[in-house]
Protein backbone atom coordinates (compact mmCIF):
# COMPACT_ATOMS: atom_id res chain seq x y z
CA UNK A 1 0.00 0.00 0.00
CA UNK A 2 1.55 3.38 -1.10
CA UNK A 3 -1.18 5.44 -0.30
CA UNK A 4 0.26 8.43 -0.83
CA UNK A 5 2.60 9.20 -3.25
CA UNK A 6 2.70 6.85 -6.40
CA UNK A 7 5.77 5.13 -5.47
CA UNK A 8 5.81 2.72 -8.74
CA UNK A 9 5.11 5.58 -11.04
CA UNK A 10 7.59 7.57 -9.56
CA UNK A 11 10.53 4.69 -9.98
CA UNK A 12 9.87 4.81 -13.61
CA UNK A 13 11.25 8.19 -14.24
CA UNK A 14 14.46 6.90 -12.37
CA UNK A 15 16.68 4.86 -14.98
CA UNK A 16 18.94 3.78 -12.26
CA UNK A 17 16.21 1.92 -10.70
CA UNK A 18 15.90 -0.32 -13.62
CA UNK A 19 19.34 -1.63 -13.75
CA UNK A 20 20.31 -5.04 -12.51
CA UNK A 21 23.34 -5.48 -10.28
CA UNK A 22 26.51 -8.19 -10.95
CA UNK A 23 24.23 -11.43 -10.34
CA UNK A 24 21.49 -10.10 -11.25
CA UNK A 25 19.67 -8.66 -8.04
CA UNK A 26 18.00 -5.59 -8.68
CA UNK A 27 19.09 -2.14 -6.74
CA UNK A 28 17.56 -1.52 -3.15
CA UNK A 29 19.03 2.52 -2.58
CA UNK A 30 18.99 3.51 0.53
CA UNK A 31 21.68 6.16 0.95
CA UNK A 32 19.57 8.85 -0.36
CA UNK A 33 21.48 11.16 2.75
CA UNK A 34 24.39 10.78 1.03
CA UNK A 35 22.97 11.35 -2.65
CA UNK A 36 19.80 11.09 -4.65
CA UNK A 37 18.91 9.58 -7.63
CA UNK A 38 18.29 11.79 -10.72
CA UNK A 39 15.07 11.53 -12.67
CA UNK A 40 15.00 11.49 -16.83
CA UNK A 41 14.02 15.06 -16.88
CA UNK A 42 16.99 16.23 -14.61
CA UNK A 43 19.60 13.99 -16.96
CA UNK A 44 17.97 15.42 -19.91
CA UNK A 45 17.78 19.24 -18.84
CA UNK A 46 21.70 18.43 -18.64
CA UNK A 47 22.26 17.09 -21.81
CA UNK A 48 19.93 19.69 -23.98
CA UNK A 49 22.02 22.68 -22.38
CA UNK A 50 25.20 20.64 -23.88
CA UNK A 51 23.69 19.95 -26.61
CA UNK A 52 21.53 22.60 -28.33
CA UNK A 53 22.73 26.08 -26.35
CA UNK A 54 26.12 25.60 -24.32
CA UNK A 55 27.37 28.92 -24.38
CA UNK A 56 29.03 31.28 -21.39
CA UNK A 57 26.49 33.37 -19.20
CA UNK A 58 25.78 36.78 -18.32
CA UNK A 59 28.16 39.09 -21.09
CA UNK A 60 27.77 37.42 -24.16
CA UNK A 61 25.34 38.97 -26.51
CA UNK A 62 24.23 36.44 -29.13
CA UNK A 63 21.38 33.89 -28.97
CA UNK A 64 22.53 30.86 -27.23
CA UNK A 65 24.08 32.66 -24.75
CA UNK A 66 21.34 34.28 -23.76
CA UNK A 67 19.03 31.21 -24.07
CA UNK A 68 22.06 30.37 -21.19
CA UNK A 69 21.36 32.64 -18.94
CA UNK A 70 17.83 32.66 -19.03
CA UNK A 71 17.68 29.06 -18.01
CA UNK A 72 20.11 29.57 -15.43
CA UNK A 73 18.98 32.84 -14.06
CA UNK A 74 14.99 31.10 -14.13
CA UNK A 75 16.91 28.44 -11.78
CA UNK A 76 17.71 30.81 -9.27
CA UNK A 77 14.01 32.47 -9.22
CA UNK A 78 13.08 28.81 -9.04
CA UNK A 79 15.09 28.39 -5.55
CA UNK A 80 13.69 31.65 -4.42
CA UNK A 81 10.37 30.60 -4.26
CA UNK A 82 11.12 27.20 -3.35
CA UNK A 83 12.74 28.43 0.10
CA UNK A 84 10.56 31.62 0.00
CA UNK A 85 13.15 34.09 -0.09
CA UNK A 86 12.21 37.43 -0.51
CA UNK A 87 14.72 38.87 -3.30
CA UNK A 88 16.69 36.15 -5.65
CA UNK A 89 19.84 38.26 -5.32
CA UNK A 90 19.25 36.01 -1.61
CA UNK A 91 20.51 33.09 -3.32
CA UNK A 92 23.96 32.19 -4.36
CA UNK A 93 24.98 29.35 -6.45
CA UNK A 94 28.25 27.36 -5.29
CA UNK A 95 29.26 23.86 -5.40
CA UNK A 96 27.49 22.10 -2.38
CA UNK A 97 26.97 22.42 1.21
CA UNK A 98 30.62 22.91 2.38
CA UNK A 99 31.54 25.65 0.36
CA UNK A 100 28.27 27.54 0.94
CA UNK A 101 29.39 27.28 4.80
CA UNK A 102 32.65 27.73 4.02
CA UNK A 103 31.55 30.88 2.09
CA UNK A 104 29.79 32.27 5.27
CA UNK A 105 32.57 31.27 7.62
CA UNK A 106 35.72 33.38 5.49
CA UNK A 107 33.08 36.11 4.59
CA UNK A 108 30.95 36.87 7.36
CA UNK A 109 32.88 35.38 9.83
CA UNK A 110 36.54 36.76 9.03
CA UNK A 111 34.94 40.27 9.08
CA UNK A 112 32.69 39.73 12.34
CA UNK A 113 34.27 37.47 14.89
CA UNK A 114 36.65 38.98 17.26
CA UNK A 115 38.44 37.59 19.97
CA UNK A 116 37.07 36.12 22.41
CA UNK A 117 34.22 36.03 20.74
CA UNK A 118 31.88 32.42 20.59
CA UNK A 119 30.38 30.74 18.14
CA UNK A 120 27.66 27.84 19.10
CA UNK A 121 27.63 24.57 17.17
CA UNK A 122 25.37 20.84 18.30
CA UNK A 123 27.74 17.69 19.07
CA UNK A 124 25.75 16.38 15.88
CA UNK A 125 27.42 18.63 13.37
CA UNK A 126 28.66 17.36 9.85
CA UNK A 127 32.35 17.95 9.87
CA UNK A 128 31.44 20.72 6.95
CA UNK A 129 29.68 22.73 9.96
CA UNK A 130 32.61 22.22 12.04
CA UNK A 131 36.03 22.87 10.35
CA UNK A 132 35.04 26.31 9.02
CA UNK A 133 34.13 27.54 12.52
CA UNK A 134 36.69 25.48 14.27
CA UNK A 135 39.34 27.11 11.94
CA UNK A 136 37.82 30.74 12.30
CA UNK A 137 38.11 30.87 16.08
CA UNK A 138 41.63 29.81 15.45
CA UNK A 139 42.94 32.28 13.47
CA UNK A 140 40.53 35.10 15.48
CA UNK A 141 40.81 33.50 19.44
CA UNK A 142 37.40 32.59 19.24
CA UNK A 143 35.81 29.87 20.67
CA UNK A 144 33.49 26.91 19.07
CA UNK A 145 30.68 26.16 21.96
CA UNK A 146 28.31 22.69 21.56
CA UNK A 147 24.56 22.02 22.39
CA UNK A 148 24.63 18.73 23.95
CA UNK A 149 22.74 15.87 22.19
CA UNK A 150 20.80 13.56 24.71
CA UNK A 151 20.37 9.79 24.84
CA UNK A 152 17.77 9.97 22.44
CA UNK A 153 18.69 12.45 19.58
CA UNK A 154 17.42 15.46 20.92
CA UNK A 155 18.62 19.01 22.46
CA UNK A 156 17.63 21.16 25.25
CA UNK A 157 16.37 24.53 24.35
CA UNK A 158 17.03 25.53 27.86
CA UNK A 159 21.04 24.22 27.18
CA UNK A 160 20.90 27.29 24.43
CA UNK A 161 19.39 29.86 26.37
CA UNK A 162 21.86 29.29 29.28
CA UNK A 163 24.46 29.46 27.06
CA UNK A 164 23.49 32.78 25.44
CA UNK A 165 21.95 34.49 28.37
CA UNK A 166 24.61 34.62 31.04
CA UNK A 167 25.54 38.13 32.11
CA UNK A 168 29.01 38.07 30.29
CA UNK A 169 27.31 37.12 27.35
CA UNK A 170 26.91 39.44 24.29
CA UNK A 171 30.37 37.58 23.60
CA UNK A 172 27.96 34.68 21.26
CA UNK A 173 28.46 35.95 17.81
CA UNK A 174 27.03 33.24 15.95
CA UNK A 175 24.51 29.95 15.61
CA UNK A 176 24.87 27.61 12.95
CA UNK A 177 23.49 24.32 13.16
CA UNK A 178 21.72 21.43 10.44
CA UNK A 179 18.02 21.50 10.58
CA UNK A 180 18.51 17.32 10.30
CA UNK A 181 20.83 15.41 11.96
CA UNK A 182 22.70 13.19 9.05
CA UNK A 183 23.40 10.02 11.78
CA UNK A 184 20.24 10.69 14.42
CA UNK A 185 17.34 11.78 12.15
CA UNK A 186 16.24 14.42 14.34
CA UNK A 187 14.50 17.17 12.90
CA UNK A 188 15.66 20.12 15.27
CA UNK A 189 13.20 23.23 16.42
CA UNK A 190 15.05 25.34 14.25
CA UNK A 191 12.22 28.30 14.31
CA UNK A 192 12.14 28.46 18.15
CA UNK A 193 15.96 28.39 18.32
CA UNK A 194 15.94 31.25 15.82
CA UNK A 195 13.02 33.18 17.74
CA UNK A 196 15.71 32.70 20.49
CA UNK A 197 19.10 33.86 19.27
CA UNK A 198 16.99 36.92 17.22
CA UNK A 199 16.31 37.92 21.07
CA UNK A 200 20.19 38.68 21.21
CA UNK A 201 20.94 39.34 18.00
CA UNK A 202 22.36 36.53 17.13
CA UNK A 203 22.50 35.69 13.23
CA UNK A 204 21.52 31.88 12.79
CA UNK A 205 22.44 29.41 10.38
CA UNK A 206 20.86 26.61 9.02
CA UNK A 207 22.62 23.46 7.33
CA UNK A 208 19.93 22.62 5.15
CA UNK A 209 21.99 19.99 3.43
CA UNK A 210 19.36 17.01 5.57
CA UNK A 211 16.15 18.71 5.97
CA UNK A 212 15.46 21.25 2.47
CA UNK A 213 15.13 18.27 0.55
CA UNK A 214 12.83 16.39 2.76
CA UNK A 215 10.39 19.19 3.91
CA UNK A 216 9.03 22.31 3.07
CA UNK A 217 11.74 25.19 3.56
CA UNK A 218 9.92 28.79 4.52
CA UNK A 219 13.21 30.60 5.38
CA UNK A 220 10.93 33.86 6.36
CA UNK A 221 9.03 31.78 8.18
CA UNK A 222 11.53 30.07 9.77
CA UNK A 223 13.51 33.21 10.04
CA UNK A 224 16.97 32.11 9.61
CA UNK A 225 19.67 34.56 8.24
CA UNK A 226 21.90 32.11 6.26
CA UNK A 227 20.49 28.92 4.39
CA UNK A 228 23.18 26.05 3.13
CA UNK A 229 22.16 23.23 0.96
CA UNK A 230 22.88 21.07 -1.56
CA UNK A 231 21.48 20.29 -5.60
CA UNK A 232 22.61 16.56 -5.24
CA UNK A 233 20.64 15.45 -2.51
CA UNK A 234 17.39 16.49 -3.67
CA UNK A 235 17.02 14.81 -7.16
CA UNK A 236 19.38 17.24 -8.99
CA UNK A 237 23.18 17.08 -10.11
CA UNK A 238 26.28 16.71 -8.23
CA UNK A 239 28.62 20.13 -7.91
CA UNK A 240 25.59 22.61 -6.97
CA UNK A 241 24.73 23.94 -3.67
CA UNK A 242 22.81 26.91 -2.88
CA UNK A 243 23.63 29.70 -0.16
CA UNK A 244 20.55 31.79 0.98
CA UNK A 245 21.88 34.84 3.06
CA UNK A 246 18.80 37.55 4.07
CA UNK A 247 19.56 40.78 2.04
CA UNK A 248 20.66 43.28 4.73
CA UNK A 249 23.39 40.57 5.96
CA UNK A 250 24.39 39.93 1.98
CA UNK A 251 24.90 43.67 1.82
CA UNK A 252 28.03 43.94 4.03
CA UNK A 253 29.20 40.85 2.96
CA UNK A 254 32.73 41.08 1.56
CA UNK A 255 33.28 38.92 -1.87
CA UNK A 256 34.79 35.53 -1.64
CA UNK A 257 36.42 33.82 -4.81
CA UNK A 258 37.99 36.60 -6.38
CA UNK A 259 38.04 37.31 -10.21
CA UNK A 260 35.77 36.90 -13.07
CA UNK A 261 31.94 37.41 -13.53
CA UNK A 262 32.10 38.61 -9.92
CA UNK A 263 33.49 42.35 -11.02
CA UNK A 264 32.08 45.72 -12.47
CA UNK A 265 34.98 47.34 -12.96
CA UNK A 266 38.78 45.96 -12.58
CA UNK A 267 41.76 48.76 -12.66
CA UNK A 268 45.79 48.81 -12.28
CA UNK A 269 45.34 49.69 -8.62
CA UNK A 270 41.60 48.65 -7.40
CA UNK A 271 38.50 46.81 -8.39
CA UNK A 272 34.53 47.59 -7.70
CA UNK A 273 32.80 44.52 -7.48
CA UNK A 274 29.62 43.46 -9.49
CA UNK A 275 26.16 44.06 -7.80
CA UNK A 276 24.42 41.48 -5.73
CA UNK A 277 24.46 38.25 -5.87
CA UNK A 278 27.08 38.13 -8.29
CA UNK A 279 30.23 39.31 -6.94
CA UNK A 280 29.68 36.03 -4.82
CA UNK A 281 29.53 33.68 -8.28
CA UNK A 282 33.42 34.11 -8.99
CA UNK A 283 34.42 32.50 -11.98
CA UNK A 284 32.32 30.75 -14.53
CA UNK A 285 29.77 28.23 -12.54
CA UNK A 286 28.56 25.23 -12.90
CA UNK A 287 25.97 26.54 -15.44
CA UNK A 288 24.90 22.74 -16.69
CA UNK A 289 24.39 21.62 -13.70
CA UNK A 290 22.27 24.75 -12.16
CA UNK A 291 20.20 24.25 -15.63
CA UNK A 292 19.42 20.08 -14.22
CA UNK A 293 18.77 21.41 -10.73
CA UNK A 294 15.90 23.19 -12.16
CA UNK A 295 14.38 20.58 -13.51
CA UNK A 296 14.98 18.44 -9.91
CA UNK A 297 13.05 21.41 -8.43
CA UNK A 298 9.95 21.38 -10.71
CA UNK A 299 10.49 17.29 -10.57
CA UNK A 300 9.95 18.16 -6.66
CA UNK A 301 6.99 20.72 -7.05
CA UNK A 302 4.96 19.03 -9.08
CA UNK A 303 5.32 16.40 -6.39
CA UNK A 304 4.60 18.45 -3.42
CA UNK A 305 7.01 18.99 -0.67
CA UNK A 306 4.16 17.91 1.63
CA UNK A 307 3.53 14.66 0.12
CA UNK A 308 6.91 13.87 -0.12
CA UNK A 309 7.23 14.44 4.05
CA UNK A 310 4.39 12.30 4.44
CA UNK A 311 5.91 9.44 2.36
CA UNK A 312 8.76 9.20 4.19
CA UNK A 313 6.82 9.88 7.44
CA UNK A 314 5.09 6.25 6.35
CA UNK A 315 8.29 5.03 5.25
CA UNK A 316 10.52 5.88 8.07
CA UNK A 317 7.67 4.56 11.12
CA UNK A 318 7.90 0.97 8.76
CA UNK A 319 11.61 1.39 8.84
CA UNK A 320 11.93 1.81 12.81
CA UNK A 321 9.17 -0.54 13.41
CA UNK A 322 10.58 -3.50 11.84
CA UNK A 323 14.29 -2.47 12.77
CA UNK A 324 13.52 -2.22 16.56
CA UNK A 325 12.55 -6.00 16.11
CA UNK A 326 15.52 -7.28 15.18
CA UNK A 327 17.34 -8.98 17.82
CA UNK A 328 20.59 -7.49 19.38
CA UNK A 329 20.43 -4.00 16.91
CA UNK A 330 21.12 -0.76 18.90
CA UNK A 331 19.31 1.94 16.72
CA UNK A 332 20.06 6.04 17.35
CA UNK A 333 17.87 8.61 17.62
CA UNK A 334 14.13 9.76 18.22
CA UNK A 335 11.81 6.86 18.59
CA UNK A 336 9.42 8.82 17.15
CA UNK A 337 9.34 8.61 13.38
CA UNK A 338 7.48 12.03 13.69
CA UNK A 339 10.58 13.90 15.17
CA UNK A 340 12.80 12.46 12.37
CA UNK A 341 13.83 12.47 8.66
CA UNK A 342 13.60 9.70 6.55
CA UNK A 343 16.88 7.77 8.01
CA UNK A 344 17.66 5.32 10.72
CA UNK A 345 20.99 5.03 11.96
CA UNK A 346 21.67 1.52 13.71
CA UNK A 347 24.76 -0.77 14.83
CA UNK A 348 24.28 -4.62 15.58
CA UNK A 349 25.82 -5.98 18.30
CA UNK A 350 29.53 -7.70 17.55
CA UNK A 351 28.72 -6.84 13.65
CA UNK A 352 31.10 -3.41 12.30
CA UNK A 353 29.41 -1.70 9.87
CA UNK A 354 31.58 -2.24 7.49
CA UNK A 355 30.97 -5.81 7.46
CA UNK A 356 27.22 -5.07 7.69
CA UNK A 357 27.51 -3.00 4.73
CA UNK A 358 29.24 -5.59 2.69
CA UNK A 359 26.96 -8.09 3.56
CA UNK A 360 24.16 -5.90 2.58
CA UNK A 361 25.50 -5.00 -0.95
CA UNK A 362 25.01 -9.36 -1.71
CA UNK A 363 21.34 -8.66 -1.62
CA UNK A 364 21.74 -5.16 -3.57
CA UNK A 365 20.97 -3.13 -0.98
CA UNK A 366 23.05 0.01 -0.62
CA UNK A 367 23.72 1.41 2.57
CA UNK A 368 26.48 4.00 4.15
CA UNK A 369 28.73 2.12 6.79
CA UNK A 370 31.22 4.74 9.41
CA UNK A 371 31.07 8.00 10.66
CA UNK A 372 28.78 10.07 8.74
CA UNK A 373 31.14 12.94 8.69
CA UNK A 374 30.03 13.26 12.66
CA UNK A 375 33.14 12.48 14.52
CA UNK A 376 32.18 14.45 16.96
CA UNK A 377 29.16 13.05 17.46
CA UNK A 378 30.50 9.33 16.98
CA UNK A 379 32.56 10.52 20.43
CA UNK A 380 29.20 10.79 22.06
CA UNK A 381 27.48 8.03 21.12
CA UNK A 382 30.78 6.48 21.94
CA UNK A 383 31.07 4.57 18.64
CA UNK A 384 33.49 4.72 16.26
CA UNK A 385 30.84 4.03 13.31
CA UNK A 386 27.56 3.35 12.76
CA UNK A 387 24.95 1.92 9.38
CA UNK A 388 22.43 4.21 8.00
CA UNK A 389 19.81 3.45 5.55
CA UNK A 390 18.31 6.83 4.61
CA UNK A 391 14.83 7.24 2.63
CA UNK A 392 13.55 8.95 -0.79
CA UNK A 393 10.12 9.26 -2.61
CA UNK A 394 11.16 6.45 -4.80
CA UNK A 395 11.44 4.30 -2.10
CA UNK A 396 9.05 1.01 -0.90
CA UNK A 397 7.93 -0.77 1.82
CA UNK A 398 8.68 -4.02 0.32
CA UNK A 399 12.83 -2.46 -0.40
CA UNK A 400 12.47 -2.20 3.36
CA UNK A 401 11.76 -6.08 3.79
CA UNK A 402 14.42 -6.61 2.26
CA UNK A 403 16.81 -4.44 3.95
CA UNK A 404 15.51 -6.48 7.18
CA UNK A 405 15.96 -9.80 5.26
CA UNK A 406 19.91 -8.88 4.90
CA UNK A 407 20.18 -7.85 8.31
CA UNK A 408 18.88 -10.87 9.74
CA UNK A 409 21.24 -13.04 6.98
CA UNK A 410 24.16 -10.60 8.64
CA UNK A 411 22.99 -11.56 11.84
CA UNK A 412 23.21 -15.46 11.20
CA UNK A 413 27.04 -15.03 9.39
CA UNK A 414 28.10 -13.60 12.58
CA UNK A 415 26.33 -15.57 14.64
CA UNK A 416 24.59 -12.84 16.69
CA UNK B 1 29.84 -12.78 -2.43
CA UNK B 2 30.25 -12.14 0.95
CA UNK B 3 29.87 -15.55 2.38
CA UNK B 4 32.95 -15.97 0.50
CA UNK B 5 34.40 -13.21 2.72
CA UNK B 6 32.99 -13.77 6.21
CA UNK B 7 34.47 -17.23 6.02
CA UNK B 8 34.93 -19.71 9.18
CA UNK B 9 38.68 -18.29 9.79
CA UNK B 10 38.03 -14.51 9.47
CA UNK B 11 35.55 -15.04 12.04
CA UNK B 12 37.39 -17.21 13.76
CA UNK B 13 40.28 -14.27 14.03
CA UNK B 14 37.95 -11.63 14.48
CA UNK B 15 36.26 -13.55 17.16
CA UNK B 16 39.42 -14.64 19.15
CA UNK B 17 42.51 -12.41 18.19
CA UNK B 18 45.87 -13.81 18.31
CA UNK B 19 48.33 -12.28 20.09
CA UNK B 20 45.92 -9.17 21.26
CA UNK B 21 46.86 -6.87 23.90
CA UNK B 22 49.87 -5.11 24.68
CA UNK B 23 53.55 -5.54 25.37
CA UNK B 24 54.94 -3.85 28.50
CA UNK B 25 57.63 -1.77 27.34
CA UNK B 26 57.83 -2.53 23.76
CA UNK B 27 60.81 -2.05 21.38
CA UNK B 28 58.40 -1.09 18.84
CA UNK B 29 55.12 0.90 19.52
CA UNK B 30 53.21 2.36 16.35
CA UNK B 31 49.47 2.60 15.65
CA UNK B 32 47.72 4.04 12.56
CA UNK B 33 43.50 4.08 11.41
CA UNK B 34 41.51 3.78 8.57
CA UNK B 35 40.11 7.36 8.37
CA UNK B 36 37.21 6.55 5.84
CA UNK B 37 36.07 3.56 8.36
CA UNK B 38 37.86 4.13 11.25
CA UNK B 39 39.20 0.75 11.95
CA UNK B 40 42.64 1.79 14.62
CA UNK B 41 45.59 -0.89 14.50
CA UNK B 42 48.23 -0.15 16.88
CA UNK B 43 51.30 -3.23 16.98
CA UNK B 44 53.73 -3.72 19.85
CA UNK B 45 57.02 -5.49 19.16
CA UNK B 46 59.67 -6.75 21.56
CA UNK B 47 63.02 -7.04 19.59
CA UNK B 48 66.22 -9.24 20.38
CA UNK B 49 69.01 -9.35 18.17
CA UNK B 50 66.87 -8.38 15.13
CA UNK B 51 64.56 -11.14 16.26
CA UNK B 52 60.55 -10.42 16.89
CA UNK B 53 60.57 -11.88 20.04
CA UNK B 54 56.68 -10.89 20.83
CA UNK B 55 54.02 -9.25 18.70
CA UNK B 56 51.18 -8.11 20.33
CA UNK B 57 48.25 -5.82 18.29
CA UNK B 58 45.30 -3.81 19.72
CA UNK B 59 42.55 -2.16 18.05
CA UNK B 60 39.32 -1.91 16.72
CA UNK B 61 37.08 -2.28 13.74
CA UNK B 62 35.41 -4.27 11.42
CA UNK B 63 36.33 -8.50 11.09
CA UNK B 64 38.76 -7.93 8.13
CA UNK B 65 40.72 -5.52 9.44
CA UNK B 66 41.23 -7.36 13.28
CA UNK B 67 41.36 -10.70 11.39
CA UNK B 68 43.84 -9.84 9.35
CA UNK B 69 45.79 -8.00 12.39
CA UNK B 70 45.75 -11.04 14.31
CA UNK B 71 47.13 -13.48 11.20
CA UNK B 72 49.70 -11.00 10.49
CA UNK B 73 50.99 -11.44 13.78
CA UNK B 74 51.61 -14.90 14.24
CA UNK B 75 53.24 -14.43 10.26
CA UNK B 76 56.26 -12.58 11.54
CA UNK B 77 56.41 -13.89 15.09
CA UNK B 78 59.62 -15.02 15.95
CA UNK B 79 60.93 -14.24 12.12
CA UNK B 80 63.78 -11.56 11.65
CA UNK B 81 62.59 -8.12 11.84
CA UNK B 82 63.76 -7.21 8.33
CA UNK B 83 61.10 -10.15 6.92
CA UNK B 84 58.49 -7.18 7.19
CA UNK B 85 60.38 -5.57 4.54
CA UNK B 86 59.35 -8.29 2.03
CA UNK B 87 56.02 -8.66 2.85
CA UNK B 88 53.79 -7.44 0.16
CA UNK B 89 50.12 -6.86 -0.16
CA UNK B 90 49.56 -10.20 -1.79
CA UNK B 91 51.32 -12.11 1.01
CA UNK B 92 48.74 -10.87 3.26
CA UNK B 93 45.47 -10.84 1.21
CA UNK B 94 46.46 -14.76 0.50
CA UNK B 95 47.58 -15.31 3.64
CA UNK B 96 43.85 -14.49 4.79
CA UNK B 97 42.19 -15.71 1.71
CA UNK B 98 40.78 -12.78 0.50
CA UNK B 99 42.22 -12.23 -3.09
CA UNK B 100 38.93 -10.89 -4.45
CA UNK B 101 38.30 -7.84 -2.58
CA UNK B 102 37.10 -4.27 -3.40
CA UNK B 103 39.08 -1.51 -3.34
CA UNK B 104 37.21 0.37 -0.55
CA UNK B 105 37.67 -3.22 1.65
CA UNK B 106 41.31 -4.12 0.59
CA UNK B 107 42.27 -1.03 2.88
CA UNK B 108 40.64 -2.75 6.04
CA UNK B 109 42.90 -5.82 5.15
CA UNK B 110 45.90 -4.05 4.50
CA UNK B 111 46.09 -1.57 7.65
CA UNK B 112 48.05 -4.03 9.95
CA UNK B 113 50.78 -4.47 7.07
CA UNK B 114 50.81 -0.76 7.38
CA UNK B 115 51.33 -0.33 10.52
CA UNK B 116 54.20 -2.69 11.20
CA UNK B 117 56.14 -1.35 7.90
CA UNK B 118 55.57 1.90 9.75
CA UNK B 119 57.19 0.49 13.54
CA UNK B 120 59.65 -1.38 11.37
CA UNK B 121 61.31 2.01 9.66
CA UNK B 122 60.86 3.65 12.69
CA UNK B 123 62.95 1.43 14.49
CA UNK B 124 65.29 1.77 11.99
CA UNK B 125 65.04 5.33 11.74
CA UNK B 126 65.45 6.01 15.65
CA UNK B 127 68.51 3.48 15.22
CA UNK B 128 70.04 5.51 12.58
CA UNK B 129 68.55 9.09 11.96
CA UNK B 130 70.98 9.08 8.70
CA UNK B 131 69.01 6.14 6.66
CA UNK B 132 65.52 8.19 6.89
CA UNK B 133 65.59 9.06 3.28
CA UNK B 134 66.79 5.12 2.39
CA UNK B 135 64.02 3.94 4.39
CA UNK B 136 61.33 6.47 3.29
CA UNK B 137 59.57 3.87 0.58
CA UNK B 138 59.93 0.74 2.87
CA UNK B 139 56.87 1.40 4.39
CA UNK B 140 54.80 1.82 1.37
CA UNK B 141 51.95 -0.65 1.42
CA UNK B 142 49.73 0.46 -1.57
Amino acid sequence: MQALLDVYKIRQDFPILTRTLNDGKRLVYLDNAATTQKPKEVIDSISRYYSEYNSNIHRAVYQIAEEATEEYENTREKIRKFINARYPEEIIFTRNTTESINLVAYSWGYSNIKRGNKIILTEYEHHSNIVPWQTLCHNKGAKVKYLEVDDDGYINLEDLQDLISKRDDGKTKMISLSEMSNVLGTIFPATEIIKMAHEKDIPVLLDGAQSVPHMKTDVQQTGCDFLAFSAHKMLGPTGVGVLYVRKEILEQMKPFILGGDMIKEVHKENTIFNDLPYRFEGGTPNIADVIGFSAAIDYLNRIGMDNVREHELEMTSYLLERIQGLKSIQVYGPKNAKDRGGLVSFNMDGIHPHDCATILNDFGVAIRSGHHCAQVLMEKLNIVASSRASLYIYNTKEEIDILIDALNHARRIFNT
Amino acid sequence: MSEDIYREMILDHYRNPRNKGKIEKPDIRINDSNPLCGDEISIDLKVENEIIKDIKFDGRGCAISQASASMLTEMVSNKPLTTIKDISKDDVLENIGLTNLGPARIKCALLSLKVLKLGMVKYYVDKNPSSAEEMKDQSKVF
